[in-house]
């Protein structure tokens, strides 16, 4: 491996050739100020387009100032990253951007969040010299995100992420010039175009141009409305997150918390999504098997490998990318909706009430959540399974409006029946866990044997496409796990041209799982809170004591008293779906 | 954004011309170039048919679209007028001579006149210096042209009309 | 090749023909037809012959009589007068300036005197269509010479010892790119000609591709052998239709003379070209955003390293040339690079090409060797400022460089001159301005054209240039600020420092060489509230002098917006607040009654 030495800041440092200058200044504590680049290093995201210009430093003996995140170090280099001339550039670059920039900082939705205004704040700006025209767009609402962009400053962060990661390519920098910026083709609204609402571009989104819907008030009407029981159930990756918002370390476990601030909140029963990610591995398991095993006895109709199914954000993918591959997918609903389908039949018959009585709120690290609840399908004469979805964000400061203190919550334990769950339900939180819950499921029922071991390792880890074979007693099972739609629609392209020998596939929309998903605290650029989200799962799941879904008590008296069996026809009515061509 | 239906040659135009650069992503503007010259601009319907063509994103399409001034989303009009705003010609007054046809035709500059006859647009040098200030009008080039012909220039064009319009 | 007595050559650039000289040729063709001339007297269209004030120019061969402002119903005479009885038809010589006398021969008019056409040796006189004429005057002698008796090594020596730098703007070295390109590693390498010519008022490229594609043709070739290129492309403006359609004549014809294809001239060698078209982005020009453009996508430029010549087209080794720079190559082969070096200055060798173009009485393409004065292109060559107006400045390098003023009509042109005196080469556009330009009103027209063609990729580039013309726009305006020239410099400095390409690195170079030369222009626009060339309209008034005025009312006739007001046969009046400036009433006015303060 070559190695170069150079100076930065007067302070030698040597680095492997390949390694930028904003990365060499970094290994000794040089901290480069930066704004459009952004690396997810686990996950293989990159966006370095060497656009704002923040990052410029003085290169001895260049005509002008380098951007550090795309200079490679070069042998005897002398940088110096601090002088008039770099921090006046700087400046001056970041006065432009905020020429263009409303300055509604103090009630814009990105407050408190927003890296412009963090940068704003770190480059001490207290003017802006060069005033003049700003850019004006429209502002579009979609059931999950809202486009705001006359806050866009061209990161290019969330094309990059639609394109390049999600292959969605809803985004593109349209225009030149002045009027560049980010869009849909013709600048249609989200709504019109084939978005999947995985909200990767807001969870990257340095400025407020693109935000999630906000439903607290309507969930704060709920709880104060008398005549409604609003139930709340909350997802596996939540947990793991909110910490966060109220300045605990990145993978602090705060279930305890959570359901005690919920309480707090006021809803009258704090439920679990893990529950029904127990019952989604009964159903999804069950439809495995039965596949698998039509499969072996040769049944030509059958369609192999079978695809997760929970994410709503890739429903939506291959309903628009891939409406040939539908009949593929599992056709369970995904957690949220099961969850809503039975509070509001088994769980409002057990109240004594009507399911119109019932409110449905649920706390997701998600914006498709948001659509997905408001799909036609998950509706009863109009009245939808889930009223309303909030993110983990939407928790956090519907907390701090009311006024609890969250780090001084005492740990409180969800309610019973629809609150208890298992350590399978837990990792629906992160990539690999659907698959690996459904496994640990599967295994048992297909070889009606204890499983030797829980922890099945080669189904976890952050490479975005991961592949492995599970021993069924003799039946070597193909496993393959997909994070990102990049990476999924490779998958789907290997199906589609039926070179896949695969027999299970977990796909999750967003990089790392519902940990990364759109809906959770900013992770700033920063990949190491996604991976410390997803210790914290693992964790979850090991501290529980029952760790296979069908083992979960309150999942065996629900088929008991109500569903019957799984793929029975009850469950079939209310724990599976069908999918559209929406190409 | 209007919607226009395409026609079914259209639509074969289009196919046509995608497949004749083996449909593939990297030609996309010798496509846009194709597809405008058969079709007169590309509306938002042929570029969605392009995007399907060559299997790619309707975004990237129309942000390549919106990248590049030689492609119009809007039709041009019968007497398309451009005027050279080359360095050559601008200190030779083209200026005055676009603001005349401006203010004569009523449009800004990208658009077309309501009756769809002229549309106005501006060009960077058409290499004709000798001849500056330069307009042309479809591909008829006038040289040397001050504002005050301005009226006769598109009076030469209106009653080229009225004549066709008249004998038929 | 059949053998004719006379040649009739008409330019068919676009310039001329934009002035007919199509229907020249034709009616000249069916007038030979007529008198039963045409086995004897050949029609030949041609590139452009340089002198395009003049044009459309006929010239005759072989006696060389130079015809300049020739109609079509001028050829009836030249045939019964020049080609019939061998007298030249004299109203239509070009009359000296000076003597005001007749010259008949270019070679003696002060406008050719000074050039040496070395990229442009073909313009003119061959016919750009035919592949015999460009082979009858030397043509592929130098890609056979370099196939047959030069290693790749020995022709970048060649041309690295030519001292030939890029005549597109930024003048790096040609020989050195080539070699860099030839010693990277790659299965697949490109050549790439970049004739996306978007500087506003510069027409060399254009010219030399109308003129002589085959010498664009040959160096490719010449470039694909020695880099160890197999594909080329010419990456060509779609608003350059006669230049497309002769490129695509002249790459059928190499064909089919077997120099292009497999096995060129039985080397071994194999080597084609492709044409791609740009659609209008000025930012084009810079060689990572035509690659992109080339590859299909957005024209956005990106960070270098890595070089073209590492990853450029379909992340191959590519090396990106411009036109004028491959019209030098065949000639710098064939002549030898000591030839070449012995034309120019110590640092730029050879010759450059510029559009001579503005307030001069010689519009046209010139090609002057390095070191000639701005003084000798602007007074000799180009006659003089228009009018007998005063010289104010020149701006060479189009929106990228700056205004050279009076002081420096004596240096001697090249790259590094130029560059010392805060302006560049560029690719060759030559604007001269005389002192009816505001300064002021010129360094907002080029950022004007920077904001439209800046990609919007970086923010001081996006926003800066935005600021900037903004700012060049109230001061125009007459609503100028105390510190508007302060901020000006500050924005500019910022610009050049931090942009991306080179389009926002050079894009302030215009307002910074006006601010130094022309800070007085500032000033009065700021302070005083005044144009002293009088171009800003804001700043005008137009008022009646009293004592001239005789009532006649033709001003308030004609006054578009009824601001002028008056009785027959008394002093009219100029609302000010009712005025659109159009000057309608000043140009109306027959008695210079009304006049512009």
């Amino acid at each position: 491996m070559e190695m170069i030495n150079l100076t930065i800041d007067n302070k030698p440092v040597v680095v492997k050739k390949g390694t930028t200058v904003l990365e060499a200044a970094t290994s000794i504590g040089i901290h480069i100020p930066t704004l459009c680049y952004m690396k997810l290093d686990d996950l293989n995201i990159e966006n370095k387009p060497g656009g704002c210009r923040i990052c410029v430093v003085e290169v001895k003996g260049r005509r002008n100032l380098a951007p550090a995140c795309c200079t490679d170090a070069a042998e005897g280099m002398e940088i110096s990253t601090h002088t008039i001339r770099a921090i006046n550039a700087r400046r001056t670059v970041m006065e432009l951007i905020l020429s263009d920039h409303p300055s509604d900082c103090l009630i814009c939705a990105k407050s408190g969040n927003c890296d412009l205004q963090d940068m704003a704040h770190r480059l001490g700006i207290r003017e802006i010299h060069y005033k003049g025209a700003q850019s004006m767009y429209r502002e579009d609402t979609s059931p999950a995100i809202i486009r705001e962009i006359n806050k866009c400053i061209l990161c290019r962060r969330c094309e990059m992420m639609c394109n390049e990661v999600q292959t969605v390519g809803v985004l593109s920098a349209i225009n030149r010039g002045f009027d560049a910026v980010v869009a849909p083709a013709f600048e249609m609204n989200l709504d019109h175009s084939v978005c999947t609402y995985c909200g990767q571009c807001v969870a990257v989104c340095p400025t407020g141009a693109l935000t999630e819907v906000n439903n607290t008030a309507a969930v704060v009407r709920a709880l104060y409305d008398p005549t409604k029981t609003v139930v709340v159930q909350t997802a596996p990756a939540v947990r793991a997150a909110l910490g966060e918002e109220f300045g605990m370390e990145a993978g602090t476990l705060v279930t305890g918390k959570l359901v005690a601030a919920l309480r707090r909140l006021g809803f009258d029963y704090v439920f679990d999504t893990d529950f029904a990610a127990d019952l989604t591995i009964m159903e999804e398991g069950a439809e495995l098997l039965n596949r698998l095993g039509r499969h072996l006895q040769g049944d030509p109709d059958v369609k192999l490998p079978i695809l997760t199914s929970c994410c709503p954000a890739w429903v939506k993918f291959f309903e628009h990318q891939f409406p040939d591959l539908k009949e593929i997918p599992s056709t369970a609903r995904s957690p949220q909706q099961m969850f809503g389908a039975i509070a509001k039949s088994y769980f409002a018959e057990k109240l004594g009430k009507k399911r119109e009585d019932l409110v449905v709120v649920s706390i997701m690290p998600c914006l498709a959540k948001k659509y997905e609840c408001g799909r036609d399908e998950f509706a009863v004469d109009g009245n939808p399974d889930v009223d309303y979805a909030i993110t983990t964000r939407e928790l956090a400061s519907l907390i701090k409006i009311s006024n609890i203190k969250f780090t001084s919550l005492p740990n409180e334990d969800f309610d019973s029946p629809l609150g208890e769950s298992t350590g399978a339900g837990v990792i629906f939180g992160t990539t690999g866990g659907v698959i690996e819950a459904a496994v640990r499921t599967a295994y048992e029922l297909y070889t009606g044997k204890d499983l030797p071991r829980i922890d099945f390792h080669e189904l976890r880890g952050m490479e975005g496409i991961r592949k492995a074979t599970i021993d069924f007693n003799g039946l070597p099972l193909n496993i393959g796990i997909a994070h990102g739609l990049g990476n999924a629609r490779q998958l789907l392209e290997e199906i589609r041209a039926g070179k896949s020998s695969f027999h299970a596939i977990e796909i999750m929309s967003c990089p790392g799982g519902c940990i990364g998903g759109g809906g959770q605290p900013y992770h700033h650029g920063d990949a190491d809170v996604i991976k410390k989200r997803q210790m914290a799962i693992y964790k979850e799941d090991s501290n529980k004591t029952i760790r296979k879904s069908h083992e979960n008590p309150y999942i065996k008296k629900l088929y008991e008293e109500f569903l019957g069996k799984p793929l029975g026809h009850k469950a079939h009515e209310l724990l599976h779906t069908q999918y559209f061509d929406r190409s | 954004m209007p919607r226009i239906k395409l026609s079914e040659t259209a639509i074969q135009t289009i196919r046509e011309v995608c497949a004749s650069f083996d449909n593939q992503e990297g030609e996309l503007i010798n496509v846009l170039h194709k597809c405008q010259e058969k079709l007169g601009y590309l509306p938002a319907e042929v570029q969605e048919l392009i995007a399907q063509e060559l299997n790619m994103s309707i975004a990237k399409v129309y942000g390549v679209v919106t990248f590049y001034s030689f492609f119009t989303m809007i039709p041009k009009g019968e007497f398309p007028i451009s005027i050279c705003m080359g360095t050559a010609c601008y200190v030779r007054g083209a200026e005055q001579v676009l603001n005349e046809f401006k203010r004569q035709l009523k449009v800004e500059v990208g658009q077309t006149s309501p009756d769809g006859k002229f549309s106005l647009s501006c060009l960077r040098c058409v290499g004709a210096c000798g001849l500056a200030p330069v307009v042309m009008v479809g591909e008829k080039v006038y040289g040397r042209v001050s504002p005050q012909q301005v009226k006769q220039i598109l009076a030469e064009h209106q009653e080229g009309c009225m004549r066709e319009a008249k004998s038929a | 090749m059949a053998e004719y007595n006379t040649q009739i050559l008409i330019c068919g650039g676009t310039g001329c023909k934009s002035a007919e000289s199509d229907e020249i040729g034709n009616v000249f063709k069916d007038l030979l037809n007529e008198y039963g001339l045409d086995d004897d007297v050949q029609v030949v269209v041609t590139g452009c012959f340089g002198f395009c004030e003049k044009g459309p120019i006929v010239k005759m061969m072989p006696d060389k009589t130079f015809y300049v402002h020739v109609t079509p119903a001028d050829a009836e005479e030249i045939i019964k007068e020049h080609v019939v009885k061998g007298r030249q038809v004299d109203r239509l010589l070009y009359k000296d300036p000076k003597t005001k006398k007749s010259v008949s021969d270019s070679q003696h008019m002060d406008f050719y005197k000074k050039q040496i056409r070395i990229a442009l040796r073909n313009c003119g006189f061959i016919d750009p269509e035919n592949i015999d004429e460009y082979i009858a005057r030397d043509g592929y002698m130098a890609l056979g010479k370099c196939l047959g008796e030069m290693t790749p090594e020995q022709v970048i020596d060649e041309i690295k010892k030519s001292g030939l730098r890029g005549r597109g703007g930024g003048g790096f070295p040609t020989g050195l790119k080539w070699e860099i390109t030839a010693k990277v590693k790659g299965d697949q390498k490109y050549v790439v000609c970049n004739a996306d010519e978007g500087d506003p008022g510069a027409f060399m490229d254009r010219s030399i591709l109308e003129g002589d594609p085959h010498s664009v043709i040959e160096s490719m070739a010449i470039n694909g052998y020695c880099t160890g290129a197999t594909k080329g492309l010419v990456y060509i403006r779609a608003e350059y239709p006669l230049a497309v359609a002769r490129l695509k004549t002249a790459i059928k014809q190499a064909r089919e003379y077997g120099l292009l294809g497999t096995d060129i001239l039985g080397s071994g060698f194999d080597f084609d070209i492709e044409i791609r078209y740009g659609a209008g982005a000025f930012v084009c020009g810079e060689e990572t955003a035509l690659i992109h453009s080339m590859e299909g996508l957005r024209g956005e430029p990106t960070f270098k390293p890595p070089f073209p010549s590492e990853s450029g087209y379909l992340g191959k080794p590519t090396n990106v040339n411009n036109v004028e720079t491959y019209a030098n190559i065949p000639v710098i082969i064939n002549k030898g690079a000591e030839w070449f070096a012995s034309i120019g200055t110590e640092k730029s060798k050879g010759t450059k090409v510029f559009a001579l173009a503005g307030k001069i009485n010689n519009v046209g393409l010139i090609e002057v060797p390095m070191g000639t004065t701005l003084r000798e292109v602007i007074y000799d060559i180009g006659g003089g400022i228009k009018g007998g107006k005063k010289f104010k400045a020149v701006q060479t390098g189009g929106p990228s460089g700056g205004m050279l003023t009076n002081d420096f009509l004596d240096t001697p042109i090249d790259y590094d001159n130029l560059i010392s005196a805060g302006s560049m080469m560029g690719s060759g556009g030559m604007i001269v301005m005389d002192e009816d330009d505001c300064m002021v009103a010129i360094a907002k027209f080029y950022l004007e054209f920077t904001l439209e063609e800046s990609c919007g990729k970086c923010s001081p580039c996006r926003i800066g240039n935005k600021r900037l013309f903004e700012i060049l726009e109230r001061i125009t305006e007459g609503k100028g600020e105390e510190g508007d020239i302060h901020k000006l410099r500050i924005l500019s400095e910022v610009i050049k420092d931090t942009s991306l390409c080179g389009l926002g690195q050079t894009s302030p170079n215009p307002v910074l060489s006006s601010l130094s030369h022309f800070m007085d222009e500032y000033e009065a626009h700021i302070k005083d509230g005044r144009c002293p060339a009088g171009q800003c309209k804001a700043l005008l008034k137009y008022e009646v002098v009293e004592e001239k005025c005789t009532g006649c009312t033709l001003c308030f006739r004609n006054c578009p917006v009824g601001a002028i007001t008056g009785e027959r046969r008394s002093v009219h009046y100029i609302d000010q607040s009712l005025c659109i400036k159009c000057g309608v009433c000043f140009e109306k006015c027959k008695f210079d009654a009304i006049v512009m303060v």
